[in-house]
């Protein structure tokens, strides 16, 4: 016979539990209700395609273009760095090194620094980077600074799959006698991909939606971009200096903004799931 | 029965740490018989078998000393070079360990890795190992889909072929059969039997009955002791240490 206080406490936490998950589900629609809403009146498709027009910045008129684009490009580039210098960091920590070498250590040590270090003192970074160097604001720099945001998030996700391959797998590749470099990207990143494509994405995510990083490296335009070293325009930066803006349309654009952003990172969770299945098929459970 | 050999171990030790795993193991290993080496657990006889194609290389820890031969080469010279050695081995392990490509690439991962590309060769080989794997009739149709969604005794007579398909001289077997259902044992225990009149085939296994089916030649290893070795018959009919006997006549186990 179960007492009257065990019941309580069970039926407590369930209400508690189920709460907390009505409040988290809650907040998201909440949050997606208000953007959707408030962008209804500026998102039309010439919102998609125009950049601004009619004055410094951000211009009565026109679209966003400028800051879609941007941001596209910013962040496929920076995510482009990332995976050309956290796959290789992965792969060696996991399949080359030995487990407790001091090596390895300092270097996941270093990444766990790295992945809590504000995204402002990244920006902080690169700008002073830049003074040094004489640069200006650029696409490159953004490019750079966002890829140092990148690189623990997509490293740290990427190790937890990849130290995950079973050792009898990667004895079975070496027994037939791959080289140990074989093994890494024709054994252990197919049998990994399925996570590897994950961390990419989450990196991705991280990285478009940034503000801190790319306010003073990137700058900001009203024009698409064009070349890598003059300033390009960012959704999170246009959503913060349209929301600022003494006038109404600019300050409705923000929501546009902020719909568009949520819609990308959307796209790629959905364009996740998919790769996942179509790379994954090989993948041994 | 004079047995020619080319492979030699010589005076073997290896340690984890701290702890003695082989204690001066020496052993010829007859050409194109199958050697089974038997023992108690934790005797030994998978690091024995590991260490003849080096994966202990990668066991952290590990510390080998002596040498074994092959051809009068030694594997442990620090000039060796890792993939021709274990080239000529082809390890089976205990749990069937497909890679996660199709069945076909499953098959032709070793070839292609030491260089042939011709597409019309590599399927040719695909279909020679697999048949004589008997596994052609079942797969033909779903070659390039993934190996993993076929059965664990499909994926060790799998394992098996994709072994076979990199030529080696030598197989290994790390208790080949444990995993498997009694069919696909025994269609892998007829495989090995078939396969020692071209390669030399020396296979760890703990259970007494398949040794008495499928060896030529008997190792028995005992905390690290390489105790008795000779004709099966001998070792497992009338064996001649005390220990041997206790072990064949399942006293110790």
């Amino acid at each position: 016979m179960i007492s009257r206080r065990r019941k309580f406490e069970e039926r407590f936490f369930k209400v508690l539990m189920l709460g907390s998950t009505v409040v988290v589900i809650g907040s998201l629609l909440v949050i997606l209700g208000t953007v959707v809403v408030k962008s209804l009146p500026a998102l039309r498709f010439s919102m998609l395609v125009q950049t601004p027009k009619g004055g410094y910045y951000l211009g009565k008129e026109g679209g966003i273009l400028n800051a879609i684009l941007g941001s596209l490009y910013l962040a496929g580039g920076a995510t482009l760095l990332a995976v050309v210098l956290s796959l290789p960091v992965v792969l060696y920590l996991n399949l080359y090194a030995k487990k407790a070498s001091a090596f390895a250590t300092v270097a996941r040590f270093a990444l766990d620094v790295m992945w809590g270090i504000p995204s402002i003192v990244y920006g902080a970074f690169g700008f002073v980077v830049m003074m040094s160097l004489g640069l200006r604001a650029s696409l490159l720099a953004g490019v750079i600074t966002v890829a140092l945001l990148e690189i623990p998030i997509m490293a740290r996700a990427m190790d937890e799959v990849v130290r995950l391959v079973p050792r009898p797998l990667l004895d079975a590749s070496v027994s037939l006698g791959a080289t140990r470099f074989e093994t890494a990207i024709k054994v252990a990143a197919r049998q990994a991909l399925p996570g590897i494509v994950t961390a990419v994405l989450i990196a991705f995510g991280r990285g478009i939606g940034d503000a801190a990083s790319v306010l003073f490296t990137a700058g900001f335009t009203d024009n698409v971009p064009t070349s890598l070293l003059r300033p390009a325009a960012t959704l999170p930066l246009a959503i913060f200096f349209q929301l600022g803006s003494p006038v109404l349309e600019v300050r409705e654009r923000a929501y546009a903004s902020a719909a568009i952003l949520t819609l990308i990172v959307l796209a790629i969770s959905l364009v996740s799931r998919v790769l996942v299945r179509k790379y994954g098929r090989h993948t041994i459970r | 029965m004079t047995l020619s050999s080319h492979i030699r171990i010589r005076d073997l030790s290896v340690s984890y740490g701290d702890q003695e795993v082989l204690k001066h193991v020496s052993l010829d290993i007859p050409d194109r018989k199958i050697t089974v080496i038997i023992g108690p657990s934790g005797c030994g006889k998978t690091t024995l078998l590991k260490a003849m194609n080096r994966l202990l290389d990668s066991v952290e820890g590990a510390r080998v000393s002596g040498t074994i031969l092959v051809d009068d080469e030694d594997l442990y010279d620090p000039k060796a070079e890792l993939t021709h050695i274990r080239k000529k081995m082809g390890l089976l392990s205990q749990k069937p360990q497909v890679l996660p490509m199709s069945i076909f690439d499953n098959i032709a991962f070793g070839p292609r890795i030491h260089g042939l590309r011709d597409k019309r060769r590599l399927s040719a080989l695909v279909e020679r190992e697999l048949r004589a794997a008997g596994l052609f009739e079942e797969v033909k149709d779903r070659l390039h889909e993934p190996a993993s969604r076929l059965s664990v005794g499909q994926q060790q007579r799998l394992c098996l072929a994709r072994g076979l398909a990199v030529e080696p001289e030598i197989i290994l077997g790390d208790e080949p059969t444990s995993a498997l259902d009694p069919l696909s044992s025994r269609i892998v225990e007829r495989r090995l039997i078939e396969l020692k009149s071209d390669y030399t085939v020396i296979v760890v296994t703990h259970i007494l009955r398949q040794a008495r089916r499928i060896a030529d030649y008997v190792a028995f290893l005992y905390l690290g002791e390489l105790v008795e070795h000779g004709d099966a018959a001998e070792v497992l009919g009338s064996p001649r240490d005390p220990r041997t006997k206790a072990y064949v006549t399942g006293e110790i186990s």
